[in-house]
């Protein structure tokens, strides 16, 4: 027997998982600075076989690429089926980017138990990207459920006071969403089987099925729409995130932003909207409604959070409200913008949360009204948290406003109402950031405490420039990084309309 | 003149070596040396011997004693499960009893007749071989409940299961009279021509409901499962994971070809009950074992939590529904098995720790034990790539085939609100600080027991396909 020549994307995402056995195996447990330089150096080697897939990405092609197919259980119709396209590389480059960053930014943050945290973050790395590059269901559903169980152990052992309720909140809501994913999938599997002969988890093949529409397909849809509206968050199944993210440490909390969330509205677009389009269509208006909601209660709940992370936690809700509504508008502007949305989200959201984190670890709180008047202690900080935050509000020029406007000019294109209501949520991000902002950094120092604050070590550097770089890259050329995906989603869109089509005409929902 | 009976012990082969070591560690026990070690070792030769005398006669197909004994490719498969079971049961036994001054080779030879009665069922042609085997199994196994003399708890536990089984056995006897009475035959075929022949019977059907009164207490689903966390808990651990591994495999053998072949006719019926029975049981033990602080308690809520998702194949029925059960009783027996060993393998000063928070940072003080225990919590949560998670997806997988959904969404949200408590004995383990004085009692014996289990939970969740076809061919034999 040979073995398989391994491809490139076996190699980046198991290479996470592979060195965290060695660590496992070969490093002491009281080597801690070993331990800490040798996670840092696998993610970082995980992120340097992952370039290649990003420039070796050809943006004009649609279909997928670095496939690979492995017969894994033949007599089931499971393979082992991996390969990107124009949406995944962007998240798995952002996967294999973040890691070492949040990796780098627990470096004091986590004393206890390195161990484990770097096996943990490593593991929880392969099953991320492994989420992002396979393309069969039974794969994407053990990575999916795979990767729970180490986020599971960064919330709860090295989260804050209140860390195993938010560790188990996350996961039951999460396999309680996941649950009933399981149950279509093998529904979906079973119809196409029955109606085609060919027993498959084979998702492109199972993407060129028609499914007829009507309640199986409705049913379908919404079993995998509550999995990724529970992971996206999408109001009101957002309740279990702001437990998570204050509760997780900060590496946690940037990964669990940057990339988790994604996980949800990858979802949506991998699986929902080809596998089900007339569902999709359908439920358009339900979603854009739950959208709205959600940027907008977002966006209040946020402006009158006291505690720092709190904040950046829910301002979370109202951005991913936002590229759900990109998403569902099914235009190419409104999907293109979502993907970078998501990106952007990961890059802007991952620094609040890095940046809250290391004045949490000079001050051993949260609370705005602790701070006041940072700018003349700690100059550095201050102006690279102001960048950061007005990346997040969508200050053009900056990454976040890239994607807010091309999202809007999708949702203006199906009704100028849901534009208007969409870009509120714009305004009110600038209220709740600018506002925090104002509170931490101007006025007077009013507590003593303060003043002897250290600006930033040269490890704070070397984390934050890398994300500033792509913040400012993404808004200054942002076509560097959506011509690599729009040929992708142009022929997503198509496919929708073609297979909504055939499946039925005329489309009550009328859209121009 | 009635000629004498063909007299074929091929068939018997596994479970007759089983005998034969069982009877030989009686008589060794009687010499010396005083220590009871070997015993155990001898014990286990048998069961391995037993296991490669099984696998040997994969694809003989045998049948003796006038059909009453079927030696197919599945009781063969059973036979693994089985000799797997209670080799587990063995290496776990070896230290513990000598550990809590209770060293004796009768328990030996105990365990033995136990496995060789859990055999018997398993390549049972007729409904008596069933009832010789379920006894076989289950006189031994109330004895071994009681091993802890000197504990009341112990005591109890054998008291309970005897009483209570010994009348769900009573039901079990009744329903084969009426079975027989209506059919004329107690053997499997024969009773399937006849209720063939006779479609309704009042009588076979009130059989069918007894026979499943005495199969439900000993695979232990709901409402007869109330013997279950009284039992588990007071037995010795070791015959617990025997109990609650081996003896429910067999019970399940006999039972999935008692409904597949002898009263397929009946299957409209059945299917019914049993769909109601699933849904119950595995609501029950999940919803309970919730509350449960008692870490043998909440497996046993547990296992009658699984016994519901396995009779969800059984009602899924036909070759992808029989096949789903045996694979999943399979990674069963190692999840269980391991997670009953991992407890065992701990003690505290005054006696067992088993309530939950004698688990209190277990992942600092012993990180190996804790991520063991770990991984077998997560496999029966049915988190992937671990034995569970693949099991389960058989499963349900086969349900859905079936048009089963409903029951399929029962399944998967009682799977869900497991994950509750197993991840509670996690957070236990790693996110809380040690206290108490619990020490891990060193025992390479138990250490093999571990190693195996994990290296089956790992090895049938990452490669299933092979162990999934085996578990196809063995369930041929029923369908045809």
């Amino acid at each position: 027997m040979t073995l398989p020549p391994i491809g490139l994307l076996t190699l980046v995402t198991f290479l996470p998982a592979l060195g965290a056995l060695l660590i496992m195996l070969v490093v002491p447990r009281h080597q801690e600075a070993l331990l800490r330089w040798s996670g840092l150096g696998v993610s970082l080697a995980a992120f340097a076989v992952s370039l290649p897939v990003w420039f070796g990405f050809d943006g004009g092609d649609a279909d997928m690429q670095f496939e690979e197919i492995l017969a894994w259980m033949p007599g089931l119709g499971v393979g082992y089926h991996v390969g990107v396209d124009g949406i995944s590389v962007l998240l798995v480059l952002l996967t294999t980017f973040l890691m070492p960053v949040a990796l780098a930014s627990a470096w004091h943050a986590i004393e206890d138990r390195t161990k484990e945290f770097v096996i943990a973050m490593l593991l929880l790395e392969t099953g991320m990207v492994g989420v992002f590059v396979s393309l069969d269901l039974f794969l994407f559903f053990v990575f999916w459920e795979a990767m729970l169980i180490p986020m599971y152990f960064v919330i709860g052992v090295w989260g804050g006071a209140n860390r195993v309720y938010a560790a188990v909140k996350f996961v039951l809501y999460t396999m309680v969403g996941s649950a009933l994913m399981l149950v279509a999938i093998l529904a979906l599997y079973y119809q196409h089987g029955a109606a085609t002969g060919t027993y498959t988890f084979d998702l492109p093949t199972l993407t060129r099925f028609v499914l007829a529409p009507g309640l199986a397909q409705n049913l379908m849809f919404l079993a995998f729409a509550l999995a990724f509206a529970i992971k996206v968050p999408l109001f009101p199944f957002h309740t279990w995130l702001p437990d998570a993210h204050v509760e997780a440490p900060t590496a946690g909390s940037v990964i669990l932003a940057g990339v988790l969330l994604k996980m949800g509205t990858y979802g949506f677009l991998r699986f929902c909207l080809p596998l089900f389009p007339d569902a999709s269509i359908d439920f358009g208006p339900w979603v854009y409604a739950l959208a709205i909601i959600g940027i907008i209660y977002g966006a209040f709940v946020s402006t009158v959070q006291p505690d720092l992370k709190k904040l950046v936690a829910y301002s979370s809700v109202s951005h991913l409200g936002f590229v759900m509504l990109g998403l569902f508008t099914l235009t190419q502007p409104g999907l293109v913008g979502a993907i970078v949305q998501m990106v952007n989200h990961g890059l802007s959201t991952g620094a609040l949360f890095l940046m809250v984190g290391m004045i949490y670890e000079r001050r051993h709180t949260r609370l705005i009204s602790e701070f006041g008047g940072l700018w003349a202690v700690i100059p550095a900080f201050s102006a690279l948290f102001l960048i950061v935050c007005l990346s997040s509000l969508g200050l053009p020029g900056l990454n976040g406003f890239v994607g807010e406007f091309l999202i809007l000019v999708g949702a203006f294109t199906i009704n100028k109402w849901l534009a208007a209501a969409a870009t509120t949520g714009i305004i009110f991000a600038a209220v709740y950031l600018l506002w925090m902002y104002q509170r931490v950094a101007f006025g007077e120092l009013r507590h003593e405490a303060n003043r002897r604050l250290a600006d930033l070590t040269p490890r704070e550097w070397a984390v934050l420039v890398p994300v500033l770089v792509l913040i400012v890259w993404i808004g200054v050329y942002p076509k560097a990084f959506t011509a690599k995906t729009e040929a992708s989603v142009q022929a997503l869109i198509a496919q929708v309309e073609i297979k909504a089509s055939v499946a039925r005409a005329p489309v009550w929902f009328a859209r121009q | 003149m009635i000629p004498p009976p063909p007299v074929d012990l091929g068939a018997l082969l596994p479970a007759l070596i089983v005998f034969g070591t069982g009877v030989v560690v009686l008589l060794l026990d009687l010499l010396p040396p005083r220590t009871k070690d070997h015993l155990g070792g001898v014990a286990l030769a048998g069961i391995v011997g037993a296991l490669i005398g099984a696998v040997t006669l994969w694809n003989h197909e045998t049948r003796a004693f006038r059909d009453m004994v079927l030696l197919d490719n599945y009781a063969v498969f059973f036979h693994v499960v089985i000799a797997y079971a209670s080799a587990l049961a063995v290496l776990l036994s070896i230290d513990y009893l000598r550990r809590n001054g209770v060293e004796s080779g009768e328990y030996y030879a105990l365990l033995l007749f136990s496995t060789s009665g859990m055999m018997l069922l398993a390549s049972a042609g007729d409904l008596l071989v069933v009832f010789l085997g379920i006894e076989l199994m289950s006189l031994s196994l109330y004895v071994m409940a009681g091993l802890f003399k000197a504990r009341l708890a112990s005591a109890e536990a054998s008291m309970k299961y005897f009483l209570l089984g010994a009348f769900a056995t009573g039901f079990l006897l009744y329903g084969i009279a009426l079975i027989y009475g209506a059919t004329g035959s107690t053997n499997f075929d024969r009773i399937a021509a006849a209720a063939a022949a006779r479609p309704r019977d009042s009588m076979i059907t009130i059989g069918l409901g007894l026979l499943l009164v005495g199969f439900g207490f000993k695979i232990s689903s709901v409402p007869f499962h109330m013997w279950a966390p009284d039992v588990y808990e007071g037995a010795p651990t070791a015959v617990t994971s025997l109990i609650a591994t081996g003896s429910k495999a067999a019970a399940f053998a006999a039972l999935i070809r008692v409904l597949t072949v002898a009263l397929k006719a009946a299957q409209p019926d059945w299917s019914v009950l049993l769909w109601a029975i699933a849904v119950l049981t595995m609501t029950a033990g999940n919803v309970i074992a919730i509350a449960q602080n008692n870490l043998k308690r909440m497996l046993a809520y547990s296992s009658i939590a699984h016994v519901g998702y396995m009779l969800v194949g059984l009602v899924a029925g036909g070759a992808p529904g029989a096949g789903a059960v045996l694979f999943y009783l399979l990674a069963y027996t190692f999840t269980t098995a391991g997670a009953f060993g991992a407890i065992l393998l701990l003690e505290r000063s005054d006696g067992e720790a088993v309530e939950v928070g004698d688990y209190a940072g277990l992942g600092r003080r012993h990180p190996v034990l804790a991520a063991t225990l770990g991984l077998f919590l997560l496999s029966l949560i049915g988190i992937p790539p671990l034995a569970g998670f693949v099991g389960k997806f058989y499963l349900f997988g086969s349900a859905v085939r079936a048009g089963y959904l409903w029951l399929t969404v029962f399944g998967v949200l009682n799977s869900a609100i497991a994950a509750y408590y197993y991840l509670r004995v996690i957070v236990y383990m790693y996110m809380r600080e040690p206290d108490g004085d619990v020490r891990l009692v060193p025992s390479f014996a138990g250490g093999v027991a571990l190693a195996i289990a994990i290296v089956g939970i790992v090895l049938l969740g990452v490669m299933p396909a092979p162990f999934a076809d085996l578990a196809q061919v063995a369930v041929a034999p029923l369908v045809r």
